[in-house]
């Protein structure tokens, strides 16, 4: 049950939390049991979310680590009708969003050489070419997987996540420009460019592919 | 059978998003399909641009088992 909703004795044994008496220890003994059920099941899949939008490991890790803390409290203010994982997937977007604030210390990489070019006609200054496989033949092999999240990680941050919000974690516009605090219009156009510059940076091993 | 210009590819690149996903006005979808039609290096463009997309997805990392040291220290924080 705890995998698909939040039990309504989680949530019921935190808001008891802080109760002096042998039964509110009892549920607190309950709760933090329960608790930890919570964070063995869905640790593997929230990993891989933090994995994704932190540049290293043990940043991932921490992200989890603050994302669990910041769900622990808050458990109490859960909807009990609403779905755990989802509220969870939130609570670890926003702790790796929040963390990614943090270290954004140098001015970001400017995106505008990953971008296709144009000559004062209007048409492309080098002409576009198909790829020579198929995306689903080419990503059973393991090695271009790698070198598509390599090429992921190659992106400003500012189009990096989302891109990860809405075409991996499949966010709808709305959601991110909420997640965000900008407008759906910039998180288009910030999707659309993020998507270019990958492109872009494709573009050369997947023209030579045999 | 129009004697209009084709609008340029800096225009059809620049509102691909759009157009993929069915939010332009039929007037400028035409006008797109149009552009489309003779010009093969947007056509390349907008083939691989769609799988650009399609490999961002699949490209997802497998879900491991959780590392025993990060649940222990997720409890241990928790716990106070």
């Amino acid at each position: 049950m705890i995998g698909l909703f939040v039990s309504r004795s989680i949530t019921d044994n935190f808001v008891k939390f802080g109760g002096k008496t042998a039964a509110m220890n009892i549920s607190m003994s309950v709760a933090v049991n329960e608790f930890e059920t919570l964070v063995r099941t869905h640790t593997p899949v929230l990993l891989r979310v933090a994995r994704r939008f932190m540049h290293s490991e043990e940043d991932a890790r921490d992200a989890l680590q603050d994302a669990f803390v910041s769900a622990f409290r808050s458990l109490g203010n859960f909807a009990k009708n609403a779905q755990l994982s989802t509220w969870l997937h939130r609570i670890v977007i926003n702790a790796c969003l929040m963390k990614l604030r943090t270290q954004r210390r140098h001015p970001e990489e400017d995106i505008e050489k990953y971008l296709p070019r144009f000559l004062e006609d209007g048409h492309q200054v080098e002409s576009s070419v198909t790829w020579s496989e198929s995306a689903d033949t080419i990503l059973q092999r393991t090695e271009l997987c790698g070198l598509v999240r390599r090429c992921i990680e190659q992106l400003p941050d500012t189009y990096r996540v989302v891109l990860l919000l809405r075409d991996i974690e499949e966010l709808s516009t709305e959601e991110v420009a909420q997640i965000l605090g900008v407008t759906p219009n910039a998180v288009k156009i910030r999707l659309h460019r993020g998507r270019q510059a990958l492109r872009t940076l494709l573009d050369p091993h997947m023209r030579n592919v045999s | 059978m129009t004697d209009r210009p084709y609008l340029p590819c800096t225009e059809i690149i620049g509102f691909l998003s759009d157009y993929l996903d069915g939010e332009l006005s039929p007037d400028r979808k035409f006008e797109f399909d149009r552009h489309l039609a003779v010009c093969p290096s947007c056509v390349a463009y907008l083939e691989t641009y769609k799988e650009t997309i399609r490999m961002a997805k699949a490209s997802e990392l497998p879900v491991d088992d959780a590392p025993e040291d990060l649940i222990k220290a997720i409890l241990a924080v928790t716990r106070g």
